[in-house]
């Protein structure tokens, strides 16, 4: 991908080719001597990043353009869920710098973060599950993290390259809204390591899925697959009359109608169910708080189908490489 | 040539936490300042996710250049409503956005230098989630001219009371003064049984500005009719007149007009 800015001379040869500053066009251009000076060689953290995760099998993003649908919730329980096979190692990465939520829906809020010789030790929610969120590193829950993209890039990076997660099954990574730093600099780190796949999550009326729309688009303009779209907060069932209605209405067929015009997996609708969003607050998996709830049955449907596209990917690159997987478990 | 200083108040629509109602509220108010007589302009600084557009249906719509600047697109034949917002300028509706901070920087000081927003009474700006790029740049470049403060959405839950108690700690660091609190999405009455239920908590915005000593400006109960007309771009204010959401945005709109004659 060459940049050329708008206002550069014609024939720039693009400010991440190898000619740029040297080319003829650039003589005279005011940016020529910040160009041939940049090094054109991949950062080295890529490598490094993708030393440190080569024992993590699986690394999934949870991403969507719109905030408040349910990415941190989706991101916690789908970890919860793994984890419930006790032989599974499960990592959740938290790269929300501004706004991080999964500290209290874990229920790990207040934990703090230690240093050891092979890097940072995440904190564990359970034996057979580990998080890292820069909620961990304030010093209050009223601290704001006023910092602009460029550390929030640096800080992921440290969040990938230095958190001792030894040997994960799953890495689930949690995102802030939007398709800017974080997400640029996510898929950057990662392009050594590889991304299984992206979880899209939406909710179901059209202001959502606007945003959602340009997220996916995002996923296509970086090559990040999409495993499938998960629509969150669907019907609403009343607590004492167990009817339902809708509160978010899907003006333009909702999520799977998306899906569809996309040509992207619909993986399927969670109810609205207010016990849910008690549960987070609580820091509790709703899955084990309230299996009674039809949200459960529809989640578990939503995380058999993930597990089974994520041994796909394994198979296919066995396939491709012609070799069998290192893991003899 | 100076456009913001022709502009009498200044608001800032702010929250921590995404898919509060940020934009819902921005759009509400500007309609509420409309309907009082208020000449009105929305700007969107949302870059990667612009919602305002679609809320008052003015998807597709283009922005057009003038001598003194980019004009705004108006609302209405009388022009008293003008919104700018970037997705006025994409190509394709589902296009990304997929940039750094530098560039929505750039973007967001474009916004505030160049539109020509004429003589407005009120300017309402609509940020995304978070405590970044877009929130130093628009606090930056508003100090200069002495805005009311910003308004902080919330919804009731834990979760979001978190994030925008980040947001107030970002308010006081940048020396901005905060208008108030709102709660958004408070109580939800089902349609069968009339039975309210709290689907997000409640209270936790009241808690919030109760200690952290801000004005609370109220709590609007989630109505599926104010999901509807923001997704179909409708006058809500018009449209559903006597439901309880409205009472509440009604009454916020009266404080905001009341404690902005208090400012000095």
């Amino acid at each position: 991908m060459s940049q050329v800015p708008e206002n550069a001379p014609q024939h720039c040869p693009g400010t991440d080719s190898e000619a740029a500053g040297k080319a003829e066009a650039c003589a005279g251009c005011p940016n020529q001597a910040v160009c041939s000076t940049l090094t054109h060689e991949p950062d080295p953290a890529i490598a490094e990043i993708q030393k440190k995760l080569s024992r993590v099998k699986h690394k999934i993003l949870v991403l969507s353009g719109k905030g408040g649908v349910g990415k941190s919730t989706f991101t916690a329980h789908l970890a919860h869920a793994l984890a419930a096979d006790e032989n599974l190692q499960i990592g959740v990465l938290d790269v929300d710098i501004c706004g991080p939520s999964l500290p209290r829906i874990m229920g790990t809020e207040g934990e703090t973060v230690h240093q050891s010789g092979s890097g940072w030790s995440p904190v564990y929610v359970r034996d057979n599950l580990a998080m890292m969120s820069i909620g961990f590193l304030l010093g209050s829950l009223d601290d704001a993290v006023i910092w602009r993209g460029a550390k929030k890039s640096g800080m992921i990076k440290q969040f990938l390259r230095d958190v001792d997660w030894d040997k994960l099954d799953y890495l689930v990574i949690d995102t802030p809204p939007g398709t800017s730093d974080e997400h640029l600099s996510l898929v950057q780190y990662l392009s050594g390591a590889g991304i299984d796949g992206a979880i899209v999550v939406t909710t179901p009326q059209e202001v959502a899925l606007c945003d959602v729309r340009k997220e996916i688009s995002f996923c296509r303009k970086t090559s990040v697959p999409v495993i499938g779209i998960v629509e969150n907060m669907g019907d609403f069932v009343c607590p004492k009359c167990h009817k339902t209605s809708t509160i978010f209405p899907p003006t333009s067929g909702g999520a799977i109608k998306m899906a569809e015009n996309l040509g992207e997996r619909f993986l399927g609708t969670l109810p609205l169910d207010p016990r849910i969003a008690k549960c987070c607050d609580e820091g509790k998996s709703f899955i084990d708080e309230i299996p009674d709830s039809p949200a459960v049955a529809a989640f578990k449907s939503i995380v058999e189908k993930i597990v089974d596209y994520c041994r796909d990917v394994v198979k296919n690159k066995e396939v491709e490489t012609g070799e069998a997987s290192m893991d003899v478990s | 040539m100076n456009h913001l200083s022709a502009v009498k108040h200044v608001i800032i629509v702010l929250s921590g936490k995404g898919g509060v109602g940020k934009s819902t509220i921005a759009v509400q108010i500007a309609l509420g300042l409309h309907a009082a007589g208020k000449k009105v302009g929305l700007l969107d600084v949302d870059l990667c996710g612009p919602s305002i557009p679609k809320m008052f249906n003015l998807e597709g719509r283009d922005i057009h250049q003038c001598p003194e600047g980019w004009l705004p697109v108006y609302v209405d034949k009388e022009q008293r409503i003008g919104v700018m917002s970037i997705g006025f300028l994409l190509e394709d509706l589902n296009d990304a956005v997929v940039w750094r901070g530098p560039k929505k920087n750039a973007m967001i000081k474009q916004f505030l230098s160049d539109v020509y927003w004429q003589d407005l009474d009120y300017l309402i700006i609509d940020t995304p989630p978070g405590t970044s790029d877009e929130h130093i740049t628009v606090m930056e470049a508003l100090r200069a001219y002495n805005p009311d403060g910003a308004i902080l959405v919330t919804t009731p839950q834990a979760v979001a009371v978190g994030d925008v108690r980040r947001e107030l700690t970002f308010c006081h660091k940048t020396g901005i003064p905060v208008v108030g609190i709102v709660e958004n999405m408070s109580g939800y009455v089902c349609p069968h049984c009339s039975e309210c239920t709290n689907i997000f908590s409640k209270g936790g915005g009241r808690a919030l500005a109760q200690q952290n000593n801000v004005p609370f400006l109220g709590s609007i109960p989630i109505d599926r009719h104010l999901t509807l007309s923001v997704d179909t771009g409708k006058n809500f204010l018009e449209s559903n007149p006597g439901s309880p959401a409205l009472t509440a945005i009604d009454h916020m709109v009266k404080k905001l007009m009341a404690i902005d004659k208090d400012l000095p």
